[in-house]
């Protein structure tokens, strides 16, 4: 089997008495698209933020790229790619600008941030906005330059907290194929969404509900494990049972 | 009269060089629950900024409750309630406090009308000493509905009420939604998730400042032309990308665990090539239906239309 990209067991971050994220243990592989899933207050952010090396968390342990999410936090963001809904570019640069800014961020040569401008602007159709501000693009176009930018480096893994939130439903799919591009090259792709079609496109999901891991397989699994058609009956079922009403 | 009248309304911003609205004529009736459906960037703020009267628009013109939006802004801003897309209550008063507060500034007061927030309230009412910063999303968005409705407004207007919000919680909110128009009240929501167009007794559907239809969820999906297919098979994604190379592929979008799919000439002799077709590429459990279209697929197909 190949080595996780991503190796959580029992990760827990406590504030105070409340423990946020309790003990949760899964693996992420190289190529998956892994769909992270839970009600508002569940813990899906700050797992994430954990994951991610901007949270040390109070227990358990977890690798990222191959490091250690309490000792090699630097290295973990530079070997990951991240992209949100809130934060994606700088509106009042270029998208040129953009790609150049954020090649530099990860540390690549000139030559390479060419190479990399060059061919992700012909994949994204945009050579005639190229030397525009991203701020004048319409939201689809910065959110499929979001992802693009965000793995120019091609990082082992990409974070995605609800990409296409907002997005039309033409742009939201055309999102979509951009993922499943990366996931084919190798990438791993962790992301959080609220559009329950979305979830049966990921390879497996798991259900956070009150801090915990209380679901994780395939689509299909999960609709036989629940006896529903569709996993929203599924996010039904398990988040309807939660105590915790947070964010 | 109708709650909501928009004539012609048009809204442009730098300088007229972004078009956020452009010739927008639309009715609300008394009573009705209408859904602005659209995308972000679709000009739905803008529209709910004119009708409370925050924003003048560069043409055409809108009445809510009989007023005028330019002329009678003072009357509108009595009989309305606004629930912007952003949370906008103090966040340093409490719960009670931010409530008081509104009720206060519409001369009234919580015992006056609490039978219209009762139900909303009662959730929240465990947390009325807490700061509104302090509360959940979930919490603060109940919290802005009873803001926003303990004047009795004729019309209620919610931006996004749902955006980021998770599913159990949207359908609850929606439910609330359903009661509180049995109280004649009149709502106009906003939303960008088009599962949640179903709900309203009519609907808008906007992109990039135009509407692209306006009826009852049914009529609209009824107006769907042609046959739609969903189309199954053991691996979707390479489905996908079979069907864009498919000859007589007019459209293929992934919706969930199956593909919606029209042909460009239709007919049981092109659904047995296409099903021969997917065979020969080695398609397992291959399985087209043809379905109901969604508001979703209506949208996708009138934005195609469109550009």
């Amino acid at each position: 089997m190949k080595t996780p990209v991503i190796k959580a067991n029992k990760l827990t971050k406590r504030f105070g008495d409340f423990f946020a994220v309790n003990e949760i243990s899964f693996e992420v592989y190289p190529g998956e698209i892994f769909g992270f899933l839970g009600a508002n207050g569940a813990g899906k952010t700050t797992a994430m933020r954990m994951l991610c090396g901007l949270s040390i968390p109070t227990g358990g342990e977890a690798q990222v790229a191959g490091y250690n999410v309490f000792t090699d936090t630097e290295k973990i963001k530079k070997n990951i790619g991240y992209m949100s809904q809130k934060f994606s570019l700088y509106e009042d640069l270029t998208v040129l600008e953009n790609i150049n800014f954020f090649g530099g961020i990860y540390g690549l040569t000139d030559k390479q941030i060419k190479e990399k401008s060059e061919k992700l602007i012909a994949q994204l159709g945009m050579g005639s906005e190229a030397k525009k501000l991203v701020g004048s693009l319409p939201l689809g176009w910065k959110q499929k330059l979001a992802f693009s930018v965000s793995i120019l480096h091609d990082p082992k893994i990409v974070f995605l907290d609800e990409p296409t939130g907002g997005v039309d439903p033409i742009t939201r799919r055309q999102f979509w194929d951009l993922i499943y591009d990366a996931a084919d090259n190798g990438i791993s792709v962790f992301v959080t969404t609220h559009y329950m079609d979305e979830a049966e496109y990921c390879n497996r999901i798991s259900m956070m509900v009150d801090g915990k891991i209380m679901a994780l397989d395939s689509p299909a699994n999960l609709k036989k494990q629940f006896s529903v058609a569709s996993m929203d009956e599924v996010f039904f079922e398990l988040a309807r049972g939660a105590k915790r009403k947070a964010d | 009269m109708s709650a909501v009248s928009l004539k012609n309304i048009r809204k442009t911003y730098n300088d007229g060089k972004l078009v956020a609205v452009e010739d927008v004529s639309l009715s609300v009736e008394k009573g009705e629950l209408f859904g602005i459906i659209g995308p972000d960037g679709a000009g739905k703020t803008s529209l709910f900024r004119i009708l409370t009267t925050l924003l003048l628009p560069n043409g055409g013109s809108a009445t809510v409750d009989g007023y005028d939006v330019i002329e009678d802004y003072k009357s509108i801003r009595n009989c309305v309630g606004y629930m912007p897309g952003k949370f906008s209550l103090y966040q340093d008063l409490t719960v009670e406090e931010n409530l008081n507060f509104f009720a206060t500034l519409f001369n009234t007061s919580i015992e006056e009308n609490y039978d219209l927030i009762k139900e909303i309230y009662v959730q929240i009412a465990p947390f009325k000493d807490r700061r509104a910063g302090k509360l959940s999303g979930g919490m603060k968005q109940k919290l802005a509905l009873c803001c926003a409705l303990i004047h009795k407004p004729t019309v209620l207007f919610l931006d996004e009420p749902t955006t980021g919000v998770d599913s159990v919680s949207r359908k609850e909110f929606w439910e609330m939604l359903r009661r509180l128009k049995e109280q004649n009240i009149t709502i106009l929501v906003s939303t960008p998730y088009m599962d949640e167009a179903v709900l309203c007794d009519r609907i808008a559907l906007i992109q990039s400042g135009k509407i692209l239809s306006i009826d009852t969820p049914k009529k609209i999906t009824e107006q769907y032309p042609g046959k739609l297919y969903s189309i199954r098979s053991a691996n979707t994604h390479q489905l996908l990308g079979d069907l864009h190379s498919y000859d007589n592929t007019k459209s293929c979008f992934a919706f969930g665990e199956s593909l919606h799919y029209t042909f460009k000439s239709e007919g049981p002799e092109e659904t047995r090539a296409l099903q021969n077709h997917l065979t020969v590429l080695r398609h397992e459990e291959v399985v087209i239906n043809e379905i109901v279209p969604t508001i979703e697929d209506c949208f996708i197909h009138l934005m195609s239309n469109e550009s």
